[in-house]
């Protein structure tokens, strides 16, 4: 059984709430958690320096597989803006958080 | 009846518990010592340093520990358990309800004592009743003999329903007072456990699983409804498991036990060592000419609410005994759900609630022909003034 296809009842559940697969988290998007701010990459400005992906909290920055940054993962990406306050490209940060209606 | 070759014992009720736990020979103990429950994992360190059973004992730094403990080793499939009394159980509790969220068939001796404060170590039901709500199994034990059936019995209960048990007893009254008991051999005593099956495995990497994981108002409502239906659906497997018993030992053991009560017209229902007391009480009680009968709970989780029901169905008048004050304002708790389980009966019986026995407040014959002979004139006129009482305090 998948548990994650949909909403099981009581019934159909294994027991004592174990999951029994491993690896489930990442069918669990963490994105729809961020509220007001999203991060916005600006490549033009990044120096490749990676520490958006040593600082992010939730590995919502993604590196291509030569270890390049490329943008964010907003399934995951919670808004907490550490990535932001962390970039330190200069003059300009090559992470901007900018308003997110949702 | 048995054609096993049994060996009768002289053992204090803690000692036929730790009896019991080295026939058992469980995988994991991890435990604490507090009194009255010390003598127990006393005795049984000494079994482990003996090399009586192969069991790894983990001496923890107290019993929230040695319950956290246990449930990692009961998710990791071994059969685990401990024992503990009062403000050991009081510091189990949030682990408590993580072993039967989880569904872990850890087995408990619960050797019943008072809670803090005034501080007393002494038998009475307040830790045992505070974790009524818990999701464990409770069984209650008049006497020595009943500890090393119950022990051995919530080994397969725990197993079979996916609960973790708490076998109780009376501090000091059972678990320090000499019995002869009854034992099982060794090789009888395994046979009747079994090996443990578990649903799923802890450590198989190939398979890897999640145990304890965060669970939200998608699931969560889920999931304790599930674990309801286990304590719902629990009482035919308990009273399978009592006929096995009984098929090896010829002693009897089902939700309730009834004594002189099926023609009784004054009915007390208790838990505990004071079914003991009451047995005689009743005795003397029916040679003066009163109809007096007990209904014991042995099974008070999952509540048997249906026995009870029948059992006390046509009484005249019942008193329900309380070994522990539940501060609700309106009597103790087996007396609440006794008189609730009674609601949809017809013909209801008055019904009156005693506190007794609190701190280790010594019970005697005579207190409970006081409680029945207090019976008489409400089963004549039907009427309770004062339903909440207690029993042998100084007014
Ligand atoms: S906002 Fe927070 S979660 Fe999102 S990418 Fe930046 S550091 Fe990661
Ligand atoms: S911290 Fe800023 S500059 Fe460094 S890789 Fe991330 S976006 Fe680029």
């Amino acid at each position: 059984m998948k548990l994650t296809d949909r909403l099981h009842s009581w019934k159909e559940l294994p027991i004592g709430g174990i999951i029994p697969e491993g690896g489930t988290s990442r069918a669990y998007k963490t994105g729809t958690w961020r509220t007001g701010k999203k991060p916005v990459w600006h490549p033009e400005r990044c120096i490749q320096c990676l520490f958006c992906w040593i600082y992010c909290p939730d590995d919502a920055i993604l590196v291509t597989e030569d270890g390049k940054r490329a943008d964010f993962d907003y399934d995951y990406c919670k808004g907490c803006g550490i990535c932001a306050r962390e970039c330190p490209a200069k003059p300009e940060k090559a992470i901007e958080m900018v308003d997110e209606l949702r | 009846m048995s054609q096993v070759a049994k060996e009768l014992m002289a053992l204090t009720g803690n000692e036929a518990a730790a009896y019991a736990m080295r026939q058992i020979n469980p995988d994991v103990v991890a435990a604490y010592p507090i009194t009255p429950q010390t003598e127990l994992m006393q005795t049984f360190a000494q079994y482990v340093a003996d090399g009586l059973v192969d069991t790894e004992l983990v001496t923890v730094e107290s019993e929230h520990s040695a319950m956290s403990a246990c449930v990692g080793a009961a998710a990791a499939g071994a059969r685990t358990m401990t024992a503990t009394s009062s403000q050991g159980l009081a510091l189990m509790w949030e682990v408590l309800y993580i072993a039967s969220g989880l569904r872990l068939p850890i087995v408990m001796c619960v050797i019943n004592r008072a809670l803090s404060a005034p501080i007393n170590i002494h038998g009475d039901h307040s830790d045992a009743m505070g974790a009524r709500d818990s999701g464990w199994i409770q069984l209650f034990c008049e006497n020595a003999q009943e500890v090393y059936d119950n022990v051995l019995q919530a080994v397969r209960i725990a197993e079979e329903v996916f609960l973790p048990v708490m076998v109780n007893y009376d501090g000091f009254i059972i678990s320090h007072g000499v019995e002869v008991v009854e034992t099982l051999p060794k090789e009888v005593v395994q046979a009747f456990v079994g090996e443990r099956k578990t649903p799923y495995k802890l450590l198989d990497v190939e398979h890897p699983i999640t145990v304890g994981a965060l669970d939200l108002q998608d699931y969560y409502m889920e999931h304790k409804r599930a674990q309801s239906e286990a304590m719902r659906t629990a009482m035919p497997t308990i009273l399978k498991i009592g006929e096995d018993f009984e098929k090896l030992t010829g002693r009897r053991y089902e939700a309730i036990e009834t004594y002189r009560l099926d023609d009784a017209e004054l009915a007390i229902v208790a838990l505990g060592s004071t079914c003991g007391t009451a047995k005689d009480a009743i005795d003397e009680l029916r040679d003066e000419g009163l109809k007096a009968g007990l209904l014991k709970i042995r099974v008070f989780r999952p509540f048997p609410w249906k026995y009870i029901q029948t059992a006390l169905r046509g009484k005249k008048a019942v008193a329900v005994m309380d070994r522990a004050e539940g501060m609700s304002a309106v009597g103790g708790p087996v007396f609440h759900e006794v008189r609730s389980c009674l609601y949809d009966l017809g013909d209801r019986p008055p019904i009156v609630n005693y506190i007794y026995g609190l701190g280790g407040r010594d019970v005697s014959i005579e207190d409970i022909k006081k409680v029945f002979n207090e019976l008489v004139p409400i089963a004549e006129t039907g009427k309770v003034e004062d339903f909440y009482r207690y029993l042998g305090v100084r007014e």
